[in-house]
């Protein structure tokens, strides 16, 4: 029913005819819609950087962690819709990395940013400037960069048991 | 010292997030659940002494000052009950851990329940610390996401019915409570509650009137108070034993808190509520009347737990220093005693494969240590000397009949309703432990996680629910301290000021 | 003390009262979007608890008095997340139920039922039928057949 193509060499990986954004994993359906697997491939990556913008601009501007990491989200359903499959785990990229790995990853990142405030003798959950290389950063980044991560893996891990874990489910009780 | 308020919160989360990550390994996220909560109880106890010594710790998160910022504030009031709350949720979780060993076997990890478990910790410990009415929103929404995943986890057919009708009436109470807030703040301009103490009583009498009522409806649901506890017996006995023991443990009381910090602290009345002598009365009278017409042995106990929130209510209703304090000295007492009972009704299903008091007898006989292990803990609930339940409800009597002639007259009340519920856990000592053996029933469905019958129940279960009767006999035996610490606990909420002045400075 | 216009509190009521109607429906997807016209209404009554409509709380846009209040927005944007999340929970949930029991419906408790037969013997319960009636509803069970009946 899937049809898994092989995994492309490293060399190759931007090969015009490799999966490049898309898992690979893509399902021969007849409903399978070229266009938007074709603008999936230049709006993944565009919406990706468009959300670590968001996720810088916070703390100034409309943005932060959550929109981010929502809007990061969003290109991972663009791709799930547009060659998702039913290779749940995989969803994420090649990168075998668990939902919930990153999901604890940003919490725990968060939690000690929160935390950590008070190893210099401030009131927990502050956030002070910092100069890294010459540019002015919020120490609050910190927590906004666990929030992103925190909501991708949840999103991640919504495409795979609501998405793919159904659609797994509706293949196994029509038999093959 | 100050740092130490957020670490309730805080330690738990680190933990959720570390077990998230190393769910792979049963040991580690076991050792991660007790090493954080046993933490989180040391601070609470150290947070006690430093608020009874010193008056109420408070932190302002980020720097930022009282009305503008967020802040965490540990009283008498809040740090006892994190206290008690933090030491029976670790004899729940040592409980599930070994449940969840000898049916599952030894290395069977999970992403869910570990995680969930902290997680709920962290509402309950923000829901107590917490100086803000959103805040207090935000603990209300994570405890009881918690809760929604706990109570539906591996769920079958036949239970997903009452984990549907726990979530919908809990959203919608959330819902309540949001709509609360958002009415506070149009009229306030403030969601911090030493600050709406301050500015509600600027409001015209109406105004504060329906802002009251609301906040009475909204904790009132997530407190199980009648006329608002239908949802309580439907859903917490379909969950498996250490679940049902901690929600009912832990998710009314901490209704019944917020009652208690928002109804002195924010809408302070001048006498007795007659409005809430009644819904006490109604509680009381209703659960307890509830639990002897049951035959399931845990809507048994769930009817009994929505019994005694009205005996909790009756002391905020009586609205004086000792009323308050006999509440909170109820509160503590009462969170041990019932997650004790829900977790001997777990021994007890495991032993006989069924919940149907028809179909037990002759435990006794068969399992002497199972009958002592209900024993204690139904006397106690019962409120017979010397046990915590007399110390409380003596606590509330005297307060009751202290007042004016209408709380003495629903003292009485209070003791019907101790009688009720001694009738009603004499009636299952009668049918369950006494009378002719019965062959436990094998297990009705494999597949789900209540496993019954001829379960194999390993000792650190048994361990865990002593434990928990050693922290109610050890309350019997503190009393005389204990009271001490409540009572000024119920001074301090009545008079206001130290919380006043240590929020706004 | 804020007060809102006439429009608003026609939305409100409106939101409000479509929320809770379809709160008390049997199938869970209606319960599910209940919450969520439900959610709205609180946030939209949250947001104008900060002053009335179409002002940005965004620092240097606007002079001071036009300046809409920050703080309830962040609020409802907290509650917009908690509320995203229990809906995408009660999906889960109705579909879990889907799964198990062939329906989304939510039903009534049994043992209710058994200890008011029990006491009333005649059994003259017209809630039992009301109930039996609701539950073989076939219009809600095939409305939550939709999303799982993968096309091929």
């Amino acid at each position: 029913m899937t049809t898994t193509p092989e995994k492309v060499p490293f060399e190759q990986w931007d090969a015009p005819e490799g999966e490049w954004t898309l898992t690979g994993a893509c399902p021969v359906r007849t409903n399978r819609t070229l266009l938007l697997e074709a603008a999936t491939r230049f709006l993944f990556p565009t919406i990706l950087v468009f959300s670590v913008y968001l996720l810088i601009v916070g703390h100034y501007a409309p943005g932060g962690g959550f929109a981010g990491g929502l809007t990061a989200g969003l290109a991972f359903v663009l791709r799930y819709i547009a060659g998702g499959g039913s290779e749940g785990a995989e969803i994420g990229s090649r990168l075998q990395l668990r939902p919930p790995v990153l999901m604890g990853t940003g919490l725990l990142l968060a939690t000690l940013s929160a935390l950590a405030p008070v190893a210099f003798g401030a009131p927990v959950l502050t956030s002070a400037k910092i100069s890294v290389l010459g540019v002015e950063v919020v120490s609050s980044l910190v927590l906004d960069v666990g929030v992103y991560v925190l909501i991708i893996g949840v999103v991640l891990d919504l495409l795979r048991s609501l998405g793919s874990g159904i659609e797994r489910d509706a293949e196994e009780s029509e038999g093959p | 010292m100050t740092t130490l308020v957020t670490l309730p919160v805080l330690l738990p989360i680190l933990g959720a997030a570390l077990t998230v990550i190393f769910a792979r390994s049963a040991m580690v996220q076991r050792l991660i659940g007790i090493v954080v909560l046993a933490c989180v109880s040391a601070v609470a106890a150290i947070l006690l002494v430093a608020a009874d010594r010193s008056g109420p710790v408070v932190v302002e998160l980020g720097g930022w000052p009282a009305p503008v910022g967020i802040v965490l504030v540990a009283d008498r009031l809040s740090a006892l009950l994190l206290l008690v709350s933090t030491v029976v949720t670790l004899a729940v979780l040592v409980y599930a851990i070994d449940q969840r060993i000898s049916d599952y076997g030894r290395d069977t990890a999970s992403t869910t329940f570990h995680p969930i478990f902290l997680l709920l910790s962290t509402g309950v410990s923000l829901a107590y610390l917490t100086g803000d009415l959103f805040s207090l929103f935000v603990a209300f929404e994570i405890m009881l996401a918690a809760s929604y995943v706990l109570i539906t986890r591996r769920t079958n057919a036949s239970r997903i019915r009452s984990g549907m009708t726990y979530v919908i009436i809990s959203l919608t109470s959330s819902l309540l409570f949001l709509t609360t807030i958002a009415l506070v703040y149009a009229s306030t301009g403030t969601v911090n509650l030493a600050d709406l103490a301050n500015r509600v009583a600027e409001l015209p009498p109406g105004l504060r009137t329906l802002l009251s009522m609301l906040t009475i409806v909204t904790f009132g649901i997530k407190a199980a108070m009648v006329p608002l506890h239908f949802w309580l017996p439907d859903s917490y006995p379909n969950a498996p034993a250490p679940v049902t023991a901690l929600f009912a443990g832990l998710l009314t009381k901490v209704g019944i808190y917020a009652l208690l910090r928002t109804q002195t602290l924010v809408f302070p009345g001048a006498g007795p509520s007659a409005v809430l002598l009644v819904l006490a009365v109604l509680t009381m009278v209703v659960g307890a009347l509830g639990a002897l017409a049951q035959n399931d042995l845990n809507r048994l106990l769930s009817f009994l737990l929505v019994s005694h929130i009205g005996f909790m209510l009756f002391g905020l209703a009586v609205y004086d220093a000792h009323g308050a304090a006999g509440t909170a000295l109820y509160i503590v007492h009462h969170i041990t005693v019932q997650a004790t009972l829900f977790l001997v009704g777990g021994l007890i299903t495991r032993r006989t494969g069924t919940v149907s008091i028809d179909q037990m007898g002759g435990l006794a006989r068969r399992s002497p240590v199972l009958a002592v292990l209900f024993a204690i803990p139904a006397l106690t609930l019962a409120g017979i000397p010397p046990t915590s339940g007399f110390v409380a409800k003596l606590a509330l009597l005297q307060a009751g009949a202290g007042a004016t002639v209408g709380t003495a007259v629903v003292a009485g009340f209070v003791v019907l309703a101790s009688l009720l519920t001694l009738w009603a856990v004499v009636r299952v000592w009668i049918r369950v432990f006494w009378g002719a053996e019965k062959e436990p029933l094998p297990d009705a469905d494999p597949t789900d996680e209540l496993v019954v019958g001829t379960a194999k129940t390993s000792k650190p279960m048994y361990v865990a629910t002593a434990a928990l009767i050693a922290v109610s006999i050890a309350i019997a035996a503190a009393a005389g301290p204990l009271s001490a610490v409540t009572e000024r606990a119920g001074t301090d909420l009545l008079a206001r000021t130290p919380y006043l002045e240590a929020v706004l400075g | 003390m804020i007060t809102i216009n006439v429009a608003m509190a026609v939305v409100l009521a409106v939101l409000y009262s479509v929320g809770f109607y379809l709160l008390m429906q049997r199938s869970l997807m209606r319960i599910l979007i209940g919450i969520v016209v439900l959610g709205h209404g609180a946030n939209l009554l949250l947001q104008l608890a900060g002053g009335p409509p179409a002002r940005a709380p965004v620092l240097g846009t606007a002079p001071a008095e036009d300046f809409a209040d920050p703080l309830p927005q962040a609020l409802a944007l907290t509650a917009i997340v908690i509320t995203f999340a229990l809906t995408t929970y009660l999906l889960a949930l109705g579909y879990r139920s889907w799964v198990l029991t062939g329906h989304d419906e939510v039903q009534d408790d049994l043992e209710d039922r058994r200890i008011a037969a029990s006491e009333r013997p005649d059994g003259s319960m017209e809630e039992d039928t009301e109930g039996t009636d609701e539950i073989v509803d076939p219009g809600s069970a095939a409305a939550s057949n939709e999303p799982v009946e993968a096309p091929r």
